[in-house]
């Protein structure tokens, strides 16, 4: 049942990217793009990974569209016909796709609990956690003390990224002065 | 959108609900899924869902930009100076056990710590990214 | 050739992959570069919890009764990299607002011909 649905899902996950790649309306791209995390987040859950799951389903399908919605409603909404015939970069790509393919024959088999990935340090943490930290959520604790150093690291790349927007486009001139009164919107 | 009684019914309804959620999420997170970084991003949500329908202005009137920024660089001092305490108090860098006299406990309370420091970050990140989105205008 | 089974998740990943590059690097717009971005980073995101799924396991949060548990280490560094990918998609979308108010255009042909005869 499990691998049913996770086949279901990824197939049209590769639907809506099809879909993605021949429309021109920048505006059903970005939906599309919204409905491609959200089946996306429904893997993660199909495959145990429950917090990726409610990270995507808020970041990929809510905030990074709406964010997405703001940039057309800022530029343009119609994409325009693409003047060469893009040959070069499909072959390119069927290159780069048939060399990654003949890889993964040497990938350890979906599911494979005796894999090298399953193997290293995982059952480490699921051993310990509990003595450790006392908390059940291993992906929680690993997350914000086994691996500290990275999620700190990931919370200044944030960070530098909120600065970055804020000097592009903010008002960071302006500073901290109170912004000029205004009547009440039609609330 | 002063047109759109529906939305702004159901918005109403709704933001006080997403906020709940995120708290929930965000100290909820070491016993189920969930922890910083997602409560960050729906608290925000919450806030995006009411200044699109709403507008931004009646938005960071509860929110102004000064918040937010603080938040930014106050959620990455928040999880910094929790790795220093472990410091100061004889262990490694963001080592939490010496937080509580019980190793265990100090654990929790430094991971309930980064994990606030997380959540105001990216929640103030994307709050500010979307006002600054929405407020902006060609000159 | 080996067996083909259990490969599928990651043929699935390849063909997102391949489809997110095609776009970035034949489409001249640049949202829809970003959106490529976009999908070629949810397929990386899609390969690593591929990776961490173990048949029969459940999710991993610890509870009593139940020993097989799904890879967490892959989990952490997706959720982080979920995140820093939207802060980072923002600050390419800000820069696409940039450049479409320098420009007038967000093409990367036009921008180009207007750069050779400046």
């Amino acid at each position: 049942m499990e691998e049913a649905v996770n086949i279901v899902i990824l197939a049209l996950m590769a639907v809506t990217v099809i879909g993605i790649v021949f429309i021109r309306n920048l505006m059903a791209v970005v939906m599309l793009s919204g409905i491609y995390s959200l089946l996306a987040a429904s893997v993660f859950v199909v495959l145990d990974a429950v917090d990726v799951a409610f990270t995507e389903a808020a970041v990929g399908a809510g905030i990074s569209t709406v964010l997405f919605i703001g940039t057309l409603a800022l530029t343009t909404r119609i994409e325009k016909k693409p003047a060469h015939k893009p040959y070069l970069p499909f072959i390119v790509v069927a290159i780069t796709g048939a060399a990654l393919i003949y890889g993964s024959f040497d990938m350890a088999r979906f599911g494979d609990a005796e894999a090298v990935t399953n193997k290293h340090v995982a059952p480490y943490y699921l051993e310990n956690t509990k003595k450790h930290t006392g908390i059940p959520n291993v992906v929680t604790a690993v997350l914000a003390s086994y691996r500290g150093y990275d999620t700190l690291g990931e919370v200044v790349v944030i960070f530098t990224a909120g600065i970055g927007v804020i000097l592009l486009l903010g008002s960071w001139r302006r500073g901290l002065t109170p912004p000029a009164p205004h009547k009440r919107d039609e609330a | 959108m002063k047109d759109y009684l529906v939305l702004r019914v159901i918005t109403k309804l709704l933001v006080p609900f997403i906020l709940l959620f995120g708290l929930y999420v965000q100290f909820h997170g070491d016993f189920g899924p969930g922890g910083g970084f997602q409560a960050g991003v729906i608290f925000a949500a919450g806030f995006v869902l009411y200044a699109m329908v709403f507008g931004v202005a009646s938005a960071q009137r509860i929110l102004p930009e000064g918040i937010l920024r603080a938040g930014i660089a106050g959620g990455v001092l928040i999880y910094a100076s929790v790795g220093l305490l472990g410091l100061i108090l004889g262990e490694n860098y963001l080592n939490y056990s010496p937080l509580s006299h019980v190793s265990k406990e100090g654990q929790h309370l430094g991971i309930f710590l980064i994990e606030l420091g997380v959540g105001t970050t990216v929640a103030s990140v994307m709050m500010t990214v979307f006002f600054t989105f929405a407020t902006w205008r060609e000159e | 050739m080996a067996d083909f089974e259990g490969l599928y998740n990651y043929w699935i990943v390849i063909v997102l992959a391949m489809a997110g590059l095609y776009i970035v690097i034949a489409r001249g717009n640049l949202i829809k570069k970003l959106v490529g971005l976009n999908i070629f980073q949810a397929s990386v995101f899609v390969l690593y919890i591929s990776f961490s799924k173990v048949s029969g396991g459940t999710a991993p949060i610890l509870e009593k009764g139940i020993d097989v548990y799904s890879n967490p280490l892959p989990h952490v560094l997706i959720l982080t990299a979920i995140v820093v990918g939207v802060a980072t998609t923002a600050l390419g979308l800000a820069l696409v607002v940039r450049i479409r108010k320098e420009y007038g255009t967000i093409e990367e042909d036009d921008i180009h011909s207007q750069d050779e005869s400046m």
